[in-house]
């Protein structure tokens, strides 16, 4: 049988060392009325030949970036990713290795998880940041999580901007469904396409856990987040950035600067496939101060008996395996092979590189705005500066949409699902992979009336 | 297998620096023609950062040969036995690989529309379809990103449904072998956590539940086998138990590889289960993920899933957002979906029949380990074992010799050691899971390394506890670790010369 090497002889010797005469003996302590029914009713296996023709057969049925245009972000971003990021991942030393809790052989691991944490810091400008999350909306959830854990139970007002990505706001409300004291509150956005501050300081008051804004936000809008700080901190509230594009963190400022007590966000833009939006990870990075505080893993710098330089996984007791019901968290998981393909895409393109990509993502989004815009005569929504997506109103979707799939072209995501108020709406990307034909092609294709 | 030698130096690779402590200022790997249009004019200076001080600046070559350097310093499956218990580190097929890398399924965005993305729903409904029969369960979401997202997923949808048949309840019952997920879920859920304890024979007891069992109690968490590898052989009963007092029974199925074609969880009474694909289903574990943790539920519990929920409609497969009862989404887009590929090609390439195998010889394996070793090394509980089987360090922790020792000098043997202090209800755990994928030679080799260790323990004590000789590092002073955290690098912060 595949994957179990055991022959009948193999079988025979082991059982004759068990003293028994067949393997179903070895689970006769099981009651008889399941045993009898737990036959398997599936079909008989599939040669090595025969599973790759069924599943080449269903991702045919799947348009693919390499075959379509997309100008589809969201929180999932088609970007290069060098070849050499997945010759890395795919090393079975580290794809088939486990959660490194014998640091003592773990250690190409764990110094890659020291390297990612340090990367997410510079990246982010923050003082800390942990070994990863499952993704960027559960990242945002447990960032609320640990603002409950941090602030006084006189503060469980959670302020959600509108203009945070509705998935994530989604997962936070999933997560705080059974905690009756935290009250969630969603505020609106304005013409710029950013979190409407006059809405804002009304709802901010000395009873405000948090404030969560998307920097860039759903819209691809770059927030100023000075004054949302300063709003935050005249009432105490602790403000959380949260970035779906990290990419842009390349280019703009980095939320610690803006003094943000936690920065978390989705890592898939940086060398991760789209995937059908998983396995990718979330980061999450904070304040110093609140570090005994944070979920999930932590890898941290020690030395061996004999002084040298080692790194383990610390700070254990807030985790659930030691802490149990009183852990900070119940996760158990750091994406880690996906936190390395990430350490491995930003090592390679490095300090000018990432740059480089983050303003060719600008320049070409900016100059498919302005020909969407000026050629095709749609209409820009929003004022505020952005990334790599931006919003465009447009009086026939569904006929754009059509004419576009003719050409293979996704040409964003419609709103309508969303927010009522942008039914004719629609979220365009444009990336490094979105080459000038391919924009000049979507122009052609929308302003062919 | 090469005997170690006897506290001998390992020849010393140097360590590795770290990525900032190399490299030049300029160096990139990216060849990219730099962008035509101003980016200033498009973005106020004011949101524009200077510089990302510290990032690398390093050469595709550096790279590659550091993160190469970084693997070897690592165990692995496909370079180590690796009898991790509760873990279930089977081989992890090349195949799944090579399919979740089709351009089809890596290259696919979750927010296309469903006409775009018919063969991945066509997969993940049918995967839904293959575990619900696997399980006895009637439906099945897919979106949990791992095993302890399962288990929150699974409370909150327990507590959704007592919610509207009389009233959320305030408890939930978990055994003293439970993994540490199951409490931390619980409160998590805004559960009280009430612990029993295990009979002596490392079950629960029935009559232990019914003692516990009132209407404050929304549900019982039961691991089968459990921690220790044991079956238990009252789950029926204890179904009962908790159902007669209207809650509900939630199994951990982190250990479902033992029960594959033996028993199915829907016929023991369970209501809500969550099940590992990273383990049962072969997708690797990646050093830490990423995983998947599916959740599958009895027909009363349907409507309560996460979403999005896919249906078939005719031909067509359609994704459904709007579910008024759901708990409502736990993450974004559709789960950890290429790992959930990689699961489907594992059980299309098993079949039935190849799955019912896999957990025949993992429980195969891990009795030809109990035995070999039981009289060397304490046996935890004298009952049958299912996948995994539970020693101690009693017979050798009288020379001084504790079960860290023994999982370290373990390492100079070559193997990766078994789970440690995990279950905490026996004093000094060694758990070990060898899975099915292993060869009796392989066992055999692991079984010689652990003889040789009793040996040792009882002739050269200290040759144990000092272990490991042969390792990249010696042992880490974890206690340093905590004590003061360094958990980045900063310029001149470094411990090492």
């Amino acid at each position: 049988m595949r994957y179990t090497p055991h022959t009948p002889a193999d079988k025979e010797r082991m059982l004759r060392t068990l003293e028994l005469h067949s393997v179903e003996e070895l689970y006769q302590h099981i009651p008889q009325t399941l045993r009898e029914r737990a036959k398997i009713d599936l079909p008989r296996g599939l040669t090595e030949p025969a599973v790759r023709r069924r599943m080449a057969s269903l991702a045919a049925q799947n348009a693919a970036a390499a075959d379509w245009s997309f100008f589809l972000g969201g929180g999932i971003y088609h970007h290069f990713i060098p070849t050499a990021v997945d010759a890395i991942i795919s090393r079975s030393e580290f794809s088939t290795s486990y959660t490194p809790y014998q640091p003592e052989v773990s250690q190409g691991t764990l110094q890659a998880l020291f390297e990612y944490q340090t990367l997410i810091c510079q990246l982010t400008g923050m003082e800390v940041a942990n070994a990863g999350m499952y993704d960027g909306a559960s990242a945002a959830a447990e960032a609320v999580l640990m603002s409950r854990r941090i602030q006084p139970s006189s503060k469980r007002r959670v302020l959600v901007s509108k203009a945070l990505h509705p998935q994530y706001r989604a997962v936070i409300a999933t997560y705080l469904r059974n905690l009756h004291d935290v009250h969630l509150e969603e505020i609106s956005f304005d013409a710029s396409g950013a979190t409407d501050m006059a809405a804002l300081m009304r709802h901010l008051d000395d009873q405000s856990m948090c404030v969560l804004v998307g920097y860039p936000n759903f819209f691809g809008v770059i927030e100023d987040l000075a004054p949302v700080k300063s709003a935050c901190e005249r009432v105490g509230a602790q403000l959380i950035s949260v970035t779906t594009e990290p990419l842009a963190l390349g280019l703009v400022k980095p939320p610690g600067e803006f003094g943000a007590d936690i920065a978390v966000g989705e890592g898939q833009s940086l060398g991760i496939p789209m995937n059908l939006g998983g396995p990718a990870f979330g980061f999450f990075g904070c304040q110093r101060k609140f570090v005994r505080n944070i979920p999930g893993r932590l890898v941290g710098e020690t030395v061996d008996t004999e002084g040298s330089r080692g790194f383990v996984l610390t700070l254990a007791t807030r985790e659930q395996h030691i802490r149990r019901e009183k852990a900070t968290s119940n996760i158990c998981t750091s994406q880690t092979l996906c936190v390395l393909g990430a350490t491995v895409f930003m090592s390679l393109l490095g300090k000018s590189g990432i740059k480089c990509l983050a303003e060719t993502n600008v320049a070409r989004a900016h100059d498919a705005h302005l020909r969407l815009v000026s050629k095709a005569k749609l209409e820009a929504v929003f004022s505020g500066p952005y990334f790599n997506e931006f919003v465009i109103r447009a009086k026939n979707l569904e006929d754009i949409f059509a004419r576009c799939a003719a050409q293979k072209i996704v040409p964003g995501i419609k709103l309508g699902q969303w927010y009522p108020e942008l039914q004719d709406c629609l979220l365009v990307c444009v990336t490094e992979m979105n080459e000038d034909e391919e924009i000049e092609q979507l122009v052609r294709t929308i302003s062919r009336q | 297998m090469s005997e170690p030698s006897h506290g001998s130096r390992r020849s010393r690779v140097p360590a590795p620096k770290l990525l900032f402590e190399s490299g030049s200022p300029g160096r990139s790997a990216l060849d990219w023609p730099a962008q035509d249009g101003p980016v200033e004019g498009s973005i106020p200076p004011a949101l524009l950062r200077d510089d990302i001080p510290g990032f690398p600046e390093l050469g595709e070559l550096e790279v590659l040969r550091h993160f190469t350097c970084l693997s070897q310093r690592n165990f692995a499956i496909e370079s180590q036995f690796y009898p991790l218990g509760s873990c279930t580190m089977k081989y992890n097929p090349k195949i799944n690989e090579a399919v979740a890398r089709l351009p089809g399924f890596a290259q696919v965005h979750p927010l296309a529309s469903p006409e775009l993305l018919q063969g991945a729903l066509a997969l993940l409904h049918d995967l839904e379809q293959i575990l619900a029969e696997i399980s006895a369960m009637e439906c099945v979401s897919l979106q949990p990103s791992a095993g302890a997202q399962g288990e929150l997923s699974g409370l909150m949808l327990i507590r959704a449904y007592l919610s509207e048949h009389g009233g959320p309840r305030k408890k939930i019952i978990v055994p003293d072998t439970a993994h540490g997920t199951n409490p931390a879920s619980s409160t998590l859920c805004g559960y009280d956590v009430v612990q029993i304890t295990s009979s002596t024979r490392g079950v629960i007891a029935a009559s232990v539940i019914e003692k516990v069992m009132d209407q404050d109690v929304a549900a019982v968490m039961i691991t089968n086998p459990n921690t220790l590898g044991l079956f238990e052989t009252q789950i029926e009963a204890i179904a009962k138990v908790v159902h007669a007092k209207g809650g509900l029974v939630y199994l951990d199925g982190a250990n479902l590889n033992a029960l594959m074609g033996i028993a199915k969880p829907g016929h023991m009474g369970v209501d809500v289960l969550h099940m590992n694909l990273h383990k049962t289903f072969s997708t690797p574990h990646g050093g830490g993920g990423p995983g998947a943790g599916p959740v599958a539920v009895k027909a009363q519990l349907r409507d309560y899933l996460p979403v999005p929920r896919i249906f078939k409609h005719g031909d067509k497969f359609e994704l459904q957002d709007d579910c008024p009862k759901s708990i409502g989404r736990v993450r974004s887009f559709f789960g950890n979906f290429g790992v959930l590929v990689r699961a489907y090609a594992y059980i299309l390439s098993l079949g039935g029949d190849g799955l019912e195998e896999a957990s025949r010889m993992a429980l195969l394996n891990a009795n030809y380990i109990r035995k070999k070793l039981e009289k060397s090394y304490q046996i935890a509980y004298d009952e049958p074992c299912m996948h995994e089987c539970i020693f101690t360090d009693r017979v050798q922790h009288k020379n001084g010799v504790t079960t860290l020792d023994i999982a370290k000098r373990l390492l100079d043997y070559g193997y990766h050691p078994p789970t440690i202090y995990f279950p905490l209800v026996v004093s000094g755990a060694l758990m070990i899971e060898p899975t099915e994928t292993e060869s009796p030679e392989t066992l055999d080799g692991f079984i010689d390394a652990m003889l040789q260790i009793a040996q040792e323990s009882k002739e050269d004590p200290e040759l144990v506890k000092n272990a490991p000789y042969s390792t990249p590092v010696r042992r880490l002073d974890e206690a340093r670790a905590a004590r003061k955290p360094v958990l980045r690098w900063d310029p001149g912060s470094s411990s090492n010369t």
